[in-house]
């Protein structure tokens, strides 16, 4: 590390550490302020909000609006399509960026910079938002859930850092199973993969906290709320509009929703999230560090 | 062209050639020599193998077509005239009437003016911010100090855009903790999401605070691959901190910052979409209505497929164009580039 030269530990620079903490400190309060914002909110009186009287601390300690909001069965729907989406989105998008990856990490394969191209090119120039809808809605997947869990079933930047991953597995046993009579299929199958647990964990991860988080497709491309996901229910209380029949008003009612309900159902939507983050956040710097090395 | 490519990367392949001896021991002769001969002339075998790699890749390449490519060929509509439940490629050639259209129509230029204000007013802001982050962690020495900022200042990215929404709003409400502050000192509360001049700082503020942590891990990693004998030779040298930062910090991550800055160059039109249409309403329109935002509710809402297409299409090729100019001035300036 630089600066372990005792010379170094001038006042001058003790007095930047001395700074530099306070400010990383700064940093730590201002990102993580909102949030506690909102918890704080989710379990406080709307009286005790409305006056502008909750910052950190709930005040009017309550958690009756958890118990209306977990007993909603609008609720309760869209998080279990979050999870049927997740799942199956996930499980896709592992498939097709797995194959099309190891394929491109073979160097000697015929036309592998063409495919190569093909795929980065849609990085810098893509359909629009109009084409996409019309090419959705005339391959007929509105309100199905293939319009949500198909158009972005590869993501390039993954496909590349998959492709750097294989591209730095030892030939050599690929080699020897090819030996021992194996086919592509074969090799990746019984030889490749296996010793590929740590990028599909991360590529994992990749999709299935991108399919979480989605909210655009679904807007899109669902009218019938049985088929939102959680993040349309929160969207929808977000915009005041609530699709629920048990929190007061039918669909697309205008209500005055208190930000006590939606700080709730924000801390419910993202409480997931929050739960593995901790575990998952140093595997997606991993990945993303690859991804910068050689992609 | 693709051998030649092969020809010159694969001496770069290491392990292949250092780890080769201890198989090859057990490789009876004549399997041997087949090896060898890939290796020199990589056609003969690699050729035989190939086909079942191919059908390895037909789903995803049929997949890029029907959901990337489809789609461009689909902006022709722009140039078109589309009948909703028609053909996806319009019915008839209508030549440029869209894109006069839209360069008639003045709504079109206040949300280009606010496109680029708000693109650019991010990218002075939220550009630099993970690199002067990136800086200040560099020099923390207590490790686990380093951890719980990098730890903390990472979780606005893992989170919905609906949720960050949500938050935003909470923070700027009449009865939140900003205005909460701004009552405190006296001042009177202010409706900001619902204010034009508020739109533009509250995007720009909430993006750094949405990606400068992240945004860190790139300029981390290219900080850890400097040579540290730089540093100490200039400490021989006399120089200091402000000096190894400003000679060999700064340059040593230079290549990361070029990269990162023709990539946010590119993508410079396309602002925040999702975060824009969750956050603004009508009275925000003025400032916060962007391309994209106006495109999506001309096209969708209003159903002028073709009108909107016509925009997005623009809007895609200044992207192209901008990634384009941007790699080819760094490959000039800064002898860095992309590609």
């Amino acid at each position: 590390m630089p600066g372990q030269n005792v010379k170094y530990d001038s006042r001058g620079y003790r007095a930047f550490r001395l700074l530099n903490a306070a400010i990383l400190l700064g940093v730590i309060f201002v990102t993580l302020f909102p949030f506690l914002n909102v918890v704080a909110k989710s379990f406080s009186s709307e009286a005790a909000i409305s006056a502008g009287e909750v910052n950190l601390i709930p005040k009017g300690f309550n958690v009756t609006t958890y118990k209306v909001v977990l007993s909603d069965p609008a609720f309760w729907t869209g998080y279990r399509n979050t999870v049927v989406y997740t799942t199956v989105a996930t499980l896709i998008a592992l498939v097709f960026t797995t194959a099309f990856a190891y394929v491109l990490s073979k160097r000697s394969l015929r036309g592998r910079n063409a495919l190569i191209g093909f795929a980065v090119f849609t990085m810098f120039f893509n359909g629009g938002l109009i084409p996409n809808y019309i090419l959705i809605t005339n391959l007929g997947m509105k309100n199905t859930i293939w319009a949500v869990v198909l158009p972005n079933a590869i993501n390039v930047f993954n496909l590349l850092v998959m492709k750097s991953f294989f591209e730095g597995l030892p030939h050599e046993l690929e080699e020897a199973g090819e030996l021992d009579g194996l086919g592509t299929y074969g090799i990746l199958l019984r030889i490749v993969l296996p010793l590929s647990k740590a990028i599909l964990a991360t590529m994992f991860l990749f999709y299935a906290v991108a399919n979480w988080n989605a909210w655009f497709g679904a807007f899109l491309y669902f009218d019938d709320k049985d088929l939102f996901p959680v993040t349309i229910y929160l969207r929808n209380m977000l915009a005041g509009v609530t699709t629920s029949d048990s929190l007061g008003g039918g669909t697309a009612d205008q209500t005055q929703i208190s930000s006590n309900l939606r700080s709730v159902t924000m801390v419910l939507t993202s409480l997931p999230i929050l739960c593995v983050y901790p575990f998952v956040q140093k595997y997606f710097v991993t990945g993303v560090t690859l991804g910068s090395v050689k992609g | 062209m693709t051998e030649a490519v092969d020809v010159v990367s694969r001496p770069l392949g290491a392990p292949r050639a250092s780890g080769r001896p201890a198989p090859s021991a057990v490789v009876d002769p004549g399997r041997r020599g087949r090896r060898g001969g890939r290796r020199s002339g990589g056609r003969r075998s690699s050729r035989r193998g190939d086909w079942q790699l191919y059908t390895l890749v037909v789903v995803p390449v049929i997949w890029f077509i029907v959901f990337r490519y489809a789609p461009m060929v689909g902006n022709v509509i722009a140039f078109r005239r589309f009948v909703p439940g028609g053909s996806m490629y319009g019915e008839e050639w209508v030549g440029l009437k869209y894109v006069e259209m839209f360069i008639a129509d003045p709504t079109f230029w206040r949300v280009f003016r606010n496109t680029v204000v708000i693109g650019f007013s991010t990218l002075l802001v939220s550009f630099p911010a993970p690199i002067i982050l990136a800086l200040l962690l560099n020099e923390v020495r207590r490790i686990w100090f380093k951890k719980i900022v990098q730890t903390v200042s990472y979780l606005p990215h893992f989170l919905s855009m609906v949720i960050i929404a949500g938050i935003i709003m909470e923070v700027v409400a009449v009865d939140g903790p900003i205005n909460a502050l701004i009552t405190a000192l006296g001042g009177q509360a202010v409706n900001f999401i619902q204010t034009a001049s508020a739109f533009v700082p509250i995007y720009v503020i909430s993006d750094v605070w949405q990606t400068v942590g992240w945004g860190t891990i790139l300029y981390l990693a290219a900080l850890t691959a400097i040579d540290q004998t730089l540093y100490e030779a200039a400490q021989i040298d006399g120089a200091n901190r402000w000096q190894q930062t400003w000679h060999i910090t700064l340059p040593g991550i230079r290549p990361t910052i070029v990269t990162l800055l023709i990539l946010n160059v590119g993508s410079f039109l396309a602002v925040g979409f999702e975060k824009i249409l969750l956050i603004y309403n009508p009275l925000t329109y003025e400032t916060g209505d962007v391309i994209s935002t106006y495109l999506y509710r001309v096209g969708l809402q209003s159903s002028n497929f073709s009108y909107a297409a016509a925009i997005g299409l623009f809007e895609s090729l200044i992207g192209l164009i901008m990634v384009m100019a941007a790699n080819l001035a760094s490959r000039k300036f800064a002898k860095t580039s992309l590609w």
